[in-house]
């Protein structure tokens, strides 16, 4: 910094806000912070190491288990293990996408640059949104076959990829995934602090499910599929019990508390000081 | 151009800003003056969209802020409170702004030569002194060569070449034709600054005046004279809106005269003098006198030490 009168270089185009603009913006503000490839990193190697985990041990103990046992066993279940681990990675990532703002104060330069406010949590939540998924795909294929290949001894486990349904269950988790990272990042727009955003994702997500086991199994059956966590996860179920929703539904229900979710975000947003 | 039209601001029972209008022209460096917690940052967010007012309005060039299709082109802001995310770089920080209006890489990298961060810009923000994040809190703010500059106490953390290159900076600015509106608790920051000054204590308008006409009023007051014959010069200088302080053994602090007049009444009765200082030093006085009944956590008035 030199004491001399400094000159502002010109700018040479004059620019304005667009929403391609801001997704790019976002973009570059995600892939900058390493809380980013750490919570994605975590993410992917739960979502394949599970898998090969539960494989590992169910093979080695097929001898030792009765056939009603074996029965129980589905290879999809077991390849897809590892999205309810990964499921808290996302979800943790997709709070500190907005809460880090506030905890760190750059949601002043964000929004001093859009004051608009609303296009940078569309950027954030397509951004998001797209990244976990395109993550998670190759994640979920991975951990398919390689579960596959290491049960390959035992027929009963064996399942195409082109079966009814495997390869909507494949996908599915995945996007379920995706749509949990979208519930997170709304829930962190809505609670602006880290640790609350991930409070009440755990609590919505991992404590409210099995205290409705204390109801009474008619009230628990009839309440629990509409539950984000049950009715998101019939998106990536091969079957369907009578008290659950279809997938087509149960991804209907799941996307109606996200979108309600960004509803309040969005509101909230345009309407409190920052 | 800014301008603030009964500007108020609540935050809960607490009013932060309160009826608050005034003009900040363009041309010129107009200081922001006011005590810690008199509501200068505040009156800064509201200005930028960041807090709504209670009641009231801020237009920036004629419209609200947020109304502007290049927001960073219209004000390039400094707020007081860090704005940066720690773990990201200064590099990015910047690029992530720049991209949101459409700038080219190249502008980020001028802006960083421009407040020499070259040698740091990779490094995260987070392990920046609070100097370097000042500089990088200016690069944001001209990122889009902005035709008005609002920056909340840009001197602090800063080092004397710092501070020198940030009044160069502002001068240079409004030269250009820019409205410059930089908020300080010192006024002897803004003496050497700033040509016109709103000064608010409380969340109120104190005074809206040119600092030409703040200093004359203040500096031209409070003159000290050493005579060794001050009971003839009092008898000398006597006359309504006059007063004395006793100083230092043979001194005597004349109120309401100026050097001249108190120089030629000695003359004329023949008294020697000794010494004649105006007070320049009582432009801080001066503007602790505006704005004492408007300090929030003051010490009490008659311990107040200029």
């Amino acid at each position: 910094m030199s004491t001399a009168a400094p000159t502002i270089p010109k700018l040479e185009a004059p620019g304005r806000v667009t929403f391609p603009r801001v997704v790019l913006a976002e973009w570059t503000k995600f892939r900058s912070v390493r809380s980013t490839a750490w919570t994605l990193g975590v993410g992917i190697l739960l979502t394949i190491l599970f898998p090969i985990l539960f494989a590992t041990v169910t093979s080695s103990h097929w001898g030792q288990m009765s056939a009603h046992e074996r029965a129980s066993r589905s290879p999809l279940d077991i390849a897809l293990a590892g999205v309810f681990v990964a499921q808290l990675a996302i979800a943790v990532l997709g709070v500190l996408v907005i809460s880090a703002e506030y905890s760190t104060g750059s949601i002043r330069s964000t929004f001093t640059a859009v004051p608009k406010r609303l296009p940078v949590l569309w950027a954030k939540l397509v951004d998001y949104a797209v990244v976990s998924f395109v993550v998670l795909v190759p994640a979920v294929l991975v951990s398919f076959f390689s579960s596959q290949a290491i049960l390959a001894r035992h027929d009963i486990l064996q399942v195409s990829f082109t079966a009814p349904g495997v390869a909507r269950c494949m996908v599915g988790g995945a996007l379920y995934v995706a749509m949990v990272g979208v519930f997170a990042l709304a829930l962190g727009a809505i609670v602006r602090n880290t640790a609350g955003g991930i409070a009440t994702f755990a609590g919505i997500f991992f404590v409210i499910p099995p205290l409705m086991n204390l109801l009474p199994s008619s009230w628990n059956n009839a309440i629990s599929q509409y539950l984000p966590s049950d009715a998101g996860q019939q998106i990536f179920a091969l079957k369907h019990a009578s008290h659950t929703l279809t997938p087509l539904a149960g991804g209907v229900v799941f996307a109606g508390y996200c979108a309600a979710a960004i509803a309040i975000a969005a509101f909230l947003l345009c309407r409190r000081d920052v | 151009m800014i301008e603030a039209r009964g500007l108020t601001k609540d935050y809960g029972e607490k009013r932060a800003v309160d009826g608050l209008s005034f003009t900040v022209q363009p041309g010129i460096v107009t200081g922001f003056l006011g005590p810690n917690g008199s509501g200068k940052s505040t009156t800064m967010r509201l200005i930028l969209g960041l807090d709504a007012p209670t009641r009231g309005d801020a237009t920036v060039n004629g419209r609200h802020y947020r109304d502007h299709p290049a927001p960073l082109s219209e004000v390039g802001a400094l707020l007081e409170a860090r704005s940066v995310h720690t773990g990201r770089s200064a590099y990015n920080h910047l690029l992530a702004l720049a991209q949101t209006h459409g700038y080219p890489k190249r502008r980020v990298l001028e802006m960083i030569d421009l407040v020499g961060l070259h040698e740091v810009a990779r490094k995260r923000a987070g392990t920046f002194s609070l100097g370097m994040g000042q500089r990088l809190g200016i690069a944001a703010a001209l990122l889009g060569d902005p035709k008005t500059v609002l920056l909340d106490e840009p001197v602090n953390g800063l080092d004397p070449e710092g501070i020198h290159w940030i009044r160069n900076l502002l001068k240079g600015l409004a030269a250009e034709g820019k409205t410059v509106f930089v908020s300080s608790h010192l006024m002897s920051e803004m003496a050497l600054t700033a040509d016109h000054l709103i000064v608010i204590g409380r969340g109120k308008l104190i005074a809206d005046t040119s600092v030409d006409d703040f200093v004359a009023s203040a500096s031209e007051r409070v003159v000290l004279v050493r005579s060794p014959d001050l009971t003839r010069l009092r008898d000398a200088l006597a006359g309504p809106g006059v007063a004395f302080t006793d100083g230092e053994r043979s001194a005597l602090e004349v109120h309401g005269l100026t050097a001249e007049q108190v120089g030629d009444a000695a003359a004329a009765a023949g008294i020697a003098l000794h010494e004649l200082t105006p007070q320049q030093a009582s432009l801080e006085e001066a503007f602790m006198d505006l704005t004492r009944d408007e300090v929030e956590f003051g010490a009490q008035p008659e311990k107040v030490v200029a």
